[in-house]
This record gives C-alpha cells, structure tokens and sequence, in this order.
C-alpha cells in the first residue's frame, strides 16, 4: 500500500491523513457534537433525578403497559423497541455490506427493511407516548404537571425520546433518500455506494443513543 | 477494507446475537432485581445500576467499533471522534452528577 509509504508525511500537508472520504468524516463530525447534545440530555436528567431523588418515579412503574396485554409488564415494551432498533441496526450494517460488493438488489432489500423498522420504531414511540400522556385516574401527564411523580420526569421524557424519536424520524427520511437513489442507479453511475455507509453511521448511531437511553431511563 | 468485505456476514450476526443477548440479560436483572446487586450500595449508587453501566457500554462499544465500523479505521480517526467523548462526557457527568447530590442536601 502506497499510503504506508507516505505515512509519516500525513500531516505535513498530505492528503487524507485519515484516509476517509470528506463525506465520512463530517458524517463522523456531527454525530461527535450530536453525542455531546444527548450526553448534556442524560447527564441533566441525572442531575435532576438526584435533586429530587424523594419524589423520582421509578420508570418500571411508569411504563408497564404492553399492547393487546393486560396487568403490569414492566419493561417489555421497550425491550421490544429496542429489539426493533438492534434489528434494524443489522439490516443496515447488511445493506453497507452489500454496497460495498455493488450488489443492488440485495441493497434495496435490506434497506427496505431497514426503512420498516424504524417506522415500526416510530409507530412504538407512539404508542408509549399515548399511553404516557393517558396518565393515571384521568389526570394527563403534560410539560408541566403529571400524575407520576415529579414534572421534570414528564419534561425529560417528551425531550429525550422526542429528540431522538426526530432523529429516528429523519434517518427514516434519509434512508427513504437513498433508496430511491439506488433504484434510480445514482450510486451505480457514481461507481460506489458510500452514501450508504454514511447514513448507515447515522442510523447506527441513533440506535447507539437509543441504548444508553433504554439504560439511565429505563433501567437505572 | 477489502478484508472483511471478503469474509461473509457472520460477523454481523455475531454482534446482533451479543447485542441481544447482553439486552435481554439487561432486561431479566431489571425485571427481577436481584437482592444482593439490588441492596449494595457503590459509589452513590446500586450495585446493579453499576452492571446495567457496564453492559450498556459494551454494547455501545460494539455498535460503535463493529456497526459503525470504527474499530477498522485508521488510528488517528478512531482517537478524533473518541476522546472528545471521553474527555467532554466524564466530566459533564462528574459536574452535573455531582451537582445533583448536592442541591439535593441544600433543599
């Protein structure tokens, strides 16, 4: 490999001493300072959670309802989210994959299903957040009062999930994009299918996020 | 680049099978609670909170070095989108984590 041999001259005005494309690392840029915006989100939420520690409630008894069930479930209907979001993860990682091997049937297949899970994501975030918003012995939960405990819970839980449900929203715009590019032939006429790996490292990060606020908000 | 995209899509279902494994696992301890992790308290907090830390983080390590393929970038990428976070998070969580604890001994 050539790039060997320029190694150490990298960063004296070589090219590319990341050896990724611009598209990559700006893709990489943002999601850097998007980590930090939903970093600042938890790490809020953790401060607030431990000033009012007596008056938290617990999300296990939030959160118990599960479609077409009756009686308390804590925790399984957003265990099954996010099986929906891991799955739809790997769809996407398979859809890089056959990319790269220039394989366009097999890329419209995994990216279609890709597009499926995250509207079934949606469609969950949905649900969750009407049965939320339903509340307890007619009182709703809103921004500024909620039958649960504490009203920052209630405001932490619209801006969290809402941040990231928009996030899933746009991926799912993103990757209905791209989709019509491949059946159009865009990437085939451009020769690669980078635009495939770039917002498929959108769609995984959003699935990254979407694991740590399962954890502080549901688990911890 | 052109070595794994040689080697098949096991590896794939390797890390949704780790992912979803390490999830559920997650979900069971949620669910049940076990006494011992459940009543020991470490650092401000339970033990089992420790382990859900834990775990979340492998399992973002896996999303983010295998799915979000960083673990095969070049060296100098791998660290410019990882101390950031390293550096910047700890301490915002220190700061507020901390802050936290003590409005609430000020109320």
């Amino acid at each position: 490999m050539s790039d060997t041999a320029t190694y150490g001259q990298a960063w004296k005005g070589g090219d590319k001493p990341y050896v990724a494309s611009y598209g990559k690392l700006m893709m990489w840029f943002f999601l850097i300072t998007d980590t930090l915006t939903f970093s600042a989100f938890l790490a809020s939420y953790g401060f607030s959670r431990f000033k009012f520690q007596d008056v938290w409630p617990k999300a296990e008894e939030v959160f118990t309802h599960f479609p077409f069930m009756h009686g308390d479930h804590p925790l399984l209907f957003v265990a099954l989210m996010t099986f929906i979001l891991i799955m739809s993860s790997v769809t996407m990682v398979l859809a890089v994959n056959y990319g790269h091997k220039m394989q366009k049937e097999k890329v419209i297949l995994w990216l279609s299903l890709t597009i499926v899970g995250g509207a079934l994501f949606l469609g969950s975030q949905a649900w969750e957040w009407s049965h939320f918003i339903h509340g307890l012995d007619g009182v709703h939960a809103t921004l500024i009062s909620n039958p649960y405990g504490h009203p920052l819970f209630a405001d932490y839980f619209f801006f969290i999930t809402g941040f990231h449900g928009f996030h899933v929203f746009s991926g799912v715009v993103f990757l209905i994009v791209i989709l019509i590019n491949v059946i159009k032939d865009t990437y085939e006429k451009r020769g690669h299918y980078e635009m495939i790996e770039k917002v498929g490292l959108y769609w995984h990060f959003v699935d990254l996020v979407w694991v740590f606020v399962f954890t502080f908000f549901y688990l911890v | 680049m052109t070595d794994e995209q040689d080697k098949g899509n096991w590896w794939i279902w390797k890390v949704f099978w780790i992912l979803l494994g390490l999830t559920t696992f997650e979900v069971l301890l949620g669910i049940y609670k076990p006494g011992f992790l459940n009543e020991t308290v470490f650092l401000g907090t339970k033990l089992l909170n420790h382990v859900f830390i834990i775990l979340t983080l492998i399992k973002g390590g896996y999303i983010v070095l295998v799915f979000m393929h960083l673990g095969f970038e070049r060296a100098t990428l791998k660290w410019t989108i990882l101390l950031p976070a390293f550096i910047l998070v700890p301490f915002l969580l220190f700061i507020l984590i901390s802050e936290g604890a003590y409005a609430y001994l000020m109320m």
